[in-house]
């Protein structure tokens, strides 16, 4: 298989502070990728220099075999990189429905359309993306009245509006219910192996990233320390040292 | 040499004044988050107590002094009757709310100092002790300059010492970084904003005291140094009081030299350094980010498009001010055509406020730009009307497209700050520049060809161009190009992330705004028949924002039914003696009673019916 994403000595430094410290890695087509790490370890960092909000010091990301680093991060959504915010970021006095309209007149360059009514626009590929999401029935709600749930299952939409072929999600489950974060990363998990997407994403709840990632990269101090399965980084001493500190944290996750 | 530090010395004492009415502004901005408009009035209120106080004590020295300080506090009083009445009950509105209502206060103000002081100028006696000149290097420099110039830095002094002396001070300064925070730590936040207000007031007042002995007191002093209080405030960064000052030193000894080589530039260069300034520091010298937004905002409702008993309604509306010209006499239809204008530029300027969240204080630019392009293409080019019809709103978009450029690399109140430098400099050049534009005088003569002279054919052509417009504005606004700009304000991190070039978005917005309210202005100049500098001017600006505020910001409709009712309700109100205490009632009552204005309030009611009948 080739890789979709190759990231090669990534480097970023904030004054003396390497967050991210010669990173190196790579994704095969349709694979689920967790980046994990303590609070600090660079995991932001690096994720903001793979989309472009974050010009790196040194090294490569590549997508496809095309260099991304100097680009914006709309030129990096354009070659088919999708991406969902820690914080959910929607238009809020659209629809829900409207919102993924959005993404999709974007996609088909239409954005300098002065005429057209965008309401009527691309309706049909909405209401599949949003049925992708089990968002069809709220798709003529203001996306203002939604619940952050419902709000980030609609991110998920929007990020998949242009087919792209390397989904980013940053924490993903954050500020969600236990249950309602199991529900969304397996719907994430189905929706990716359906559609052959890689997916790149950061967490912190460990039974999240144990139940779904093919594989898990560690950060500490903006090195990647450890890289394997779930397995594999449960029974890494150092991983155990540095990131889950003590045994009863990880014989915890272990059963999860 | 002497000529040069008499020259230095000038501009150091005008320094001090300025310095004085913009710190006022600055701690009042960077605490409540209002930009106030009436500070040029307690400035103005300042000047004109003191000048009754100073006259009636007649007591010297000491009374000279006494009554200055007075009437600062007087001042600082009638800033908290200000605060406590109107501008408590507004703090969580949106800027553009707080301005509009301190606007109100403006045109109170002026008729009430009208009523009490009446309308001539009032020559102030000079200062007792400080009334002769001193000769330094040969030049006389008056001793009131340098008295000036000492008590501007003392006043910093005085302010820098209650800001990190006193634990008022401490609170003022962490309400600037922070206030959400200060009020989370049980701060009483009425009070400190009540505080902040009676300081700020008294400072302007204490800006206007102390010019009594240097210019005559009158009531234009207010909006002469309003522009130039906020050109010094956003220099300095809002909220920062000793940025204020090192703003007030640069552009009043920047002024006082350059006026020597290019006497015309004393009107412009303000507004020019600010706009370099903003360009270098996007938040002025001392300013920083997230000290620019006022309360937030409700998101709006999504858009809907009509039903077809809406469509039938405005049809049948439209078709109305179609057959008009057949029933009402001829004052009537030119009523009309102002109403339309006026429709049109409010419609222009919701289009970048409402739907593209950049609220604009200049937006009268690319009117008037409009205006006197279509001016000058028939007196200096010899077009015909037609022509020029078409050519003139190419000229507004073109000036858009300049300024513009500069603005959107701005948001918030610096962006609206910035609007105002761009219309003021447009102003500016427009006065100045007597040969091409004709100054002050303007240019007159701009007629309708001569089969479209009568009121009826003009009124037809006016229709088809301003319906044509609104039209193609509300087409936009539902436009793939229109969403985009909404999502663009709505949440600028997630457009990009759809592949959106933000800020080019935004400038293509703002200059299909500015096009637009440029064919407003071409409409306009062929139905007065003359341009004149007004057409650009800070009232036209305030006038197009309390139209879409009258009518409500968060509906397409808002700014058609306010531009409507501000031309009619001004018709009427004009032709009464001070008309101005009315209007600005009116604009009070709308901004405390009705915030989400005329489109709102019709949407209640409508909402209201709908379940009395259900």
């Amino acid at each position: 298989m080739s890789a979709v994403l190759a990231v090669d000595a990534l480097a970023k430094s904030f004054g003396g502070v390497h967050a991210v410290d010669d990173v190196s890695f790579s994704l095969d087509k349709g694979e689920f990728l967790a980046l994990i790490g303590p609070n600090g370890a660079g995991k932001t960092t690096c994720f903001n220099m793979l989309n472009g909000y974050l010009k790196p010091d040194g090294g490569s990301v590549k997508l496809n075999g095309r260099e991304l680093i100097g680009l914006p991060p709309r030129r990096i959504w354009r070659l088919g990189v999708g991406r969902t915010f820690q914080i959910t970021a929607t238009f809020l006095s659209m629809t829900v429905r409207e919102n993924v309209q959005m993404a999709l007149i974007s996609h088909h360059r239409r954005i300098y359309d002065l005429f057209s009514r965008a309401t009527r626009l691309y309706v049909d590929e909405a209401m599949a993306l949003l049925d992708l999401v089990s968002m069809s029935e709220q798709a003529e709600r203001p996306c203002s009245e939604l619940a952050y749930g419902d709000l980030k299952r609609l991110e998920l939409a929007i990020a998949l509006a242009h087919e792209p072929d390397l989904l980013l999600m940053d924490e993903p489950t954050a500020g969600m219910a236990p249950s309602e974060r199991i529900a969304l990363m397996a719907l994430t998990a189905g929706i990716v192996e359906k559609r052959g997407v890689s997916v790149v994403f950061t967490e912190h709840d460990m039974d999240v990233v144990f139940a779904h990632a093919h594989r898990i990269l560690v950060l500490n101090r903006g090195q990647l320390i450890a890289e394997g399965t779930g397995d594999q980084i449960r029974k890494n001493p150092l991983v155990q040292e540095v990131y889950l500190g003590g045994g009863s944290v990880f014989e915890g996750a272990g059963h999860a | 040499m002497g000529f040069y530090l008499a020259q230095l010395l000038t501009g150091l004492a005008n320094a001090s004044s300025l310095f004085l009415i913009a710190s006022g502004l600055s701690i009042i901005f960077g605490v409540t988050r209002i930009v106030n408009f009436a500070h040029g009035s307690f400035y103005m209120v300042g000047a004109y107590l003191a000048y009754s106080l100073v006259t009636w004590l007649d007591g010297g020295i000491l009374g000279f002094w006494f009554s200055i300080v007075l009437a600062a506090l007087l001042v600082g009083v009638i800033g908290l009757v200000v605060e406590l009445i109107i501008l408590r009950r507004i703090y969580h509105a949106p800027e553009l709310f707080q301005l509009v209502a301190t606007f109100g206060v403006v045109l109170i103000v002026q008729d009430a100092t009208l009523a009490i002081w009446g309308a001539e100028d009032l020559l102030g006696p000079r200062a007792p002790g400080l009334d002769s000149a001193v000769r330094i290097l040969g030049e006389p420099i008056p001793e009131y300059d340098l008295a000036l110039i000492a008590i501007g830095p003392a006043v910093l002094l005085a302010i820098w010492l209650v800001f990190h002396r006193t634990r008022w001070g401490v609170l003022v300064r962490a309400a600037t970084q922070d206030r959400e925070m200060v009020g989370a730590l049980g701060v009483n936040q009425a009070w400190l904003f009540s505080a902040t207000f009676i300081l700020g007031s008294f400072l302007a007042g204490l800006g206007g005291a102390l010019q009594i002995p240097r210019e005559a007191v009158s009531l234009q002093m207010d909006l002469s140094i309003i522009g130039e209080a906020f050109v010094v405030t956003v220099i300095g960064g809002m909220g920062s009081v000793s940025g204020a000052f090192i703003a007030a030193v640069l552009i009043s000894v920047l002024n006082a030299f350059a006026i020597l080589i290019f006497p015309q530039i004393s009107i412009v260069l303000p507004f020019v350094v600010m706009a370099v300034v903003l360009i270098v520091r996007p938040y002025g010298i001392f300013g920083r980010p997230g000290s620019e937004h006022g309360g937030t905002e409700d998101p709006d409702q999504p858009l809907r498009l009509l039903s077809g008993k809406g469509a039938m309604m405005l049809a049948a509306a439209v078709m109305a001010l179609a057959l008009s010209p057949v029933f009402v006499a001829d004052f009537t239809m030119i009523l009309l055509v102002d109403v339309m204008v006026a429709t049109l530029f409010a419609v222009s300027l919701h289009f970048m406020m409402g739907v593209g969240g950049m609220v604009s204080f200049g937006h009268a630019a690319y009117f008037g730009v409009g205006a006197y392009a279509a001016a000058m293409a028939v007196k200096l080019l010899g077009l015909g009307m037609i022509p020029a019809m078409l050519l003139a709103p190419f000229g507004a978009a073109l000036a858009a497209l300049f300024f513009g450029w500069f603005c959107v690399r701005l948001s918030g109140v610096y962006l609206a700050m910035l609007t105002l430098a761009a219309a003021q400099i447009l102003w500016g050049v427009t006065f100045q520049w007597q040969d091409v534009t004709g100054g002050d005088d303007g240019i007159l003569g701009v007629w309708p060809a001569a089969w479209a002279s009568s009121d009826r054919v003009y009124f037809y052509i006016a229709f088809a161009l301003c319906i044509g417009g609104i039209w193609a504005l509300r087409r936009a606004a539902h436009s793939p190009f229109g969403y985009v700009l909404r999502g663009v304000r709505d949440s600028r991190i997630r457009a990009e992330a759809i592949g959106v070039d933000t800020r080019f978005h935004q400038w293509m917005g703002f200059t299909v705004a500015g096009a637009f309210a440029g064919l407003a202005g071409v409409v306009f100049a062929f139905s007065k028949g003359s341009v004149f500098p007004d057409a650009l001017g800070i009232a036209q600006s305030i006038d197009g924002l309390i139209m879409v505020l009258l009518g409500g910001i968060h509906a397409l409709a808002g700014p058609i039914l306010g531009a409507a009712a501000f031309v009619l309700i001004e018709d009427w109100v004009t032709r009464l003696d001070y008309w101005r205490v009315i209007f600005g009632g009116i604009i009070l009552v709308i901004v405390l009673l009705a915030p989400d204005g005329i489109a709102g309030g019709v949407n209640r009611l409508m909402r209201l019916l709908r379940r009395d009948a259900a």
